[in-house]
């Protein structure tokens, strides 16, 4: 009953909040826009905006080969972000944070430099079955070029990890686990805890896709003892074409560079090249300067929210969405993981996403709609797609509210 | 009618609707009428590369003319092939292949429609123009043009 679900107060000053996202207070087809695609991408607060503003206007210049004023300006500005960042995720260095274009660049080189260091003919790799297409297709290249064979940790109905079927793929021919930490299609929070335990058991090292997770869970990367973990700086409320790589230092010395040019070389000779240590060891070209900037600015951002404080309010919210939109007559939700976060994934009666998905934008409200680049997982539940509403903190109760009776309108006019 | 006066018919049509939902009110109505396809034409080479739903579509000539029928899984999709079929079908290859189709943009929906429904609008068009041609590069060879 719609009088039983229990309306929360945000602890944040949420009134505040919203005006630090100048984005959010626009129409669209002349009604105020719900923003319900967080998963895809997430809105820029001011700040980083300013400081982008700030690096192109006062000392845009290449990294650390300069000896000029605004070249030292910009690589001490590159290389803070990196501290911070290192400081975030808790990396015992920060030479142990690779800039790369963003989680599925970070992903295709740990699978390349695997390709070409690790994977042989008869050893295998382990997935599961709610991978993006990110953590699903470098994979898949590593193995066609090694001969290694790909497995897969199955899910249940519910669209949890079979942790029974996950512990009897962990045999010797396993050279590393890849897994999102979050699903972005399901909400899924896997036991990555359990996972990393299972497979350090046999020695076997462990990467994270953590583009769903970094933006809603505190994550330390050393008490999680993962290997590798790779995340997007435009899902953290930072700009598109900059993400990270953490790799533990020994991983990092062991596995060799996979893209040549750059600041990734020490000496080159045409007889030998001797590579950089790390972590330019890993970033070759001109790295997304403004990117690693203006990704420093939105983690300061979160911090002076407080990540406690924005989990806080996104549980509460998502707790609210889930009520709510279970009181929509013929509403079957897709992924009903006990641990969940972000993404809400539904499907009404027999009417196609797309449909759902074109009636909800022509009311102003957001969200996404088709296989969000998870088909194995859709071919799974056998659906075409979804409707996938992603919240954050920034999202009010008045926007689930405008949601849910965006769906009914929709919904009525389908059927 | 001629395909020209049928456009000028559509886009009165929508000129009466000044929201956009009651225009996709009018859309998915049009998509409950649609000429369906049989069964048997629901098959991947009836399938319109490009529309990121499903639409099957199958062509038959009838006295000189040509008449299409479609489906869709998607409703809204439905009514934008519904509304392309009644402006086409029922005309000649030459005439089909050499109007202009403006209509969709005279009515907004170019613009209004998401990205891919609008490319998919677009191969659909794309396709019942090829068609035409087909038919009518057939008829030319035959000598009947």
């Amino acid at each position: 009953m719609l009088a039983d679900i229990n309306i929360p107060t945000p602890a944040l000053d949420l009134d505040s909040i919203r005006k630090d996202f100048p984005i959010l207070d626009q129409q669209v087809f002349g009604q105020p826009l719900v923003y319900l695609d967080n998963g895809a991408t997430t809105q820029k607060p001011k700040i980083v905006l300013d400081t982008l503003e700030k690096y192109y206007t006062h000392y845009n210049s290449n990294v650390h080969r300069g000896v000029h004023q605004l070249s030292q300006q910009a690589t001490e500005a590159y290389e803070h972000s990196r501290i911070t960042i290192a400081e975030y995720i808790n990396a015992a260095h920060a030479r142990e944070v690779i800039f790369t274009k963003g989680t599925t660049d970070a992903i295709n080189l740990v699978a390349a430099s695997f390709s070409r260091s690790v994977l042989k003919q008869g050893d295998s790799v382990i997935i599961s079955a709610l991978e993006h297409h990110s953590n699903i297709v470098p994979w898949q290249m590593a193995c066609e070029y090694t001969g290694a064979s790909l497995k897969v940790i199955p899910i249940n109905e519910k669209g949890e990890l079979r942790m029974d079927q996950y512990e009897a793929l962990l045999d010797d021919s396993v050279r590393i686990v890849s897994v999102a930490y979050v699903s972005n299609t399901l909400g899924t929070i896997n036991p990555v805890k359990d996972i990393i335990r299972l497979a350090h058991a046999r020695n076997i090292p462990v990467m994270l896709d953590a583009a769903q997770a970094v933006q809603h869970l505190h994550i330390d990367v050393q008490a999680l003892d993962v290997d590798f973990l790779a995340f997007s700086g435009h899902k953290l409320y930072g700009p598109t074409g900059i993400g990270v790589l953490y790799g533990k230092e020994e991983w990092l010395h062991k596995l060799p560079p996979y893209q040549g040019g750059g600041d990734m070389i020490k000496t080159v000779t045409f007889a030998k090249t001797t590579y950089n240590e790390l972590p330019y060891k890993f970033e070759a070209g001109t790295p997304d300067i403004s990117g690693a900037i203006g990704l420093e600015a939105a983690i300061k951002y979160i911090k002076h929210i407080g990540l406690e404080n924005i989990q806080a309010w996104e549980e509460q919210l998502q707790t609210y969405a889930l009520e709510k939109l279970q009181t929509i007559k013929g509403l079957r939700l897709i992924g009903q993981a006990t641990h969940r976060s972000g993404a809400i994934s539904f499907l009404v009666d027999n009417i196609h996403p797309y449909d759902l998905g074109e009636l909800l934008d022509k009311q102003g409200i957001a969200v996404r709609t088709g296989h969000h680049c998870t088909e194995p997982l859709m071919d799974l539940f056998q659906i075409p797609g979804t409707v996938r509403a992603s919240i954050t903190f920034y999202n009010t109760i008045e926007e689930i509210d405008r949601l849910v009776a965006g769906i009914e309108r929709a919904a009525a006019m389908l059927r | 009618m001629t395909i020209n006066e049928k456009q000028e018919q559509v886009i009165g049509d929508f000129s009466f609707m000044d929201e956009w939902m009651d225009k996709y009110e009018y859309i998915i109505q049009l998509g409950k009428e649609l000429p369906l396809i049989e069964d048997q034409y629901k098959t991947d080479d009836h399938l319109i590369k490009g529309c990121q739903s499903r639409v099957w579509l199958h062509t038959e000539m009838k006295n000189d003319k040509l008449f299409f029928t479609s489906d869709s899984d998607a409703v809204i999709t439905k009514g934008l092939v519904s509304l392309m079929i009644s402006v086409l079908s029922g005309h000649s290859p030459k005439e089909i292949a050499e109007t202009d189709i403006y209509f969709i943009d005279a009515i907004g929906l170019r613009n209004h429609l998401s990205p891919t429904r609008s490319n998919g609008l677009l191969s659909m068009l794309k396709q019942i123009k090829l068609y035409a041609v087909a038919y009518l590069a057939k008829a030319q060879q035959n000598g009947q043009a």
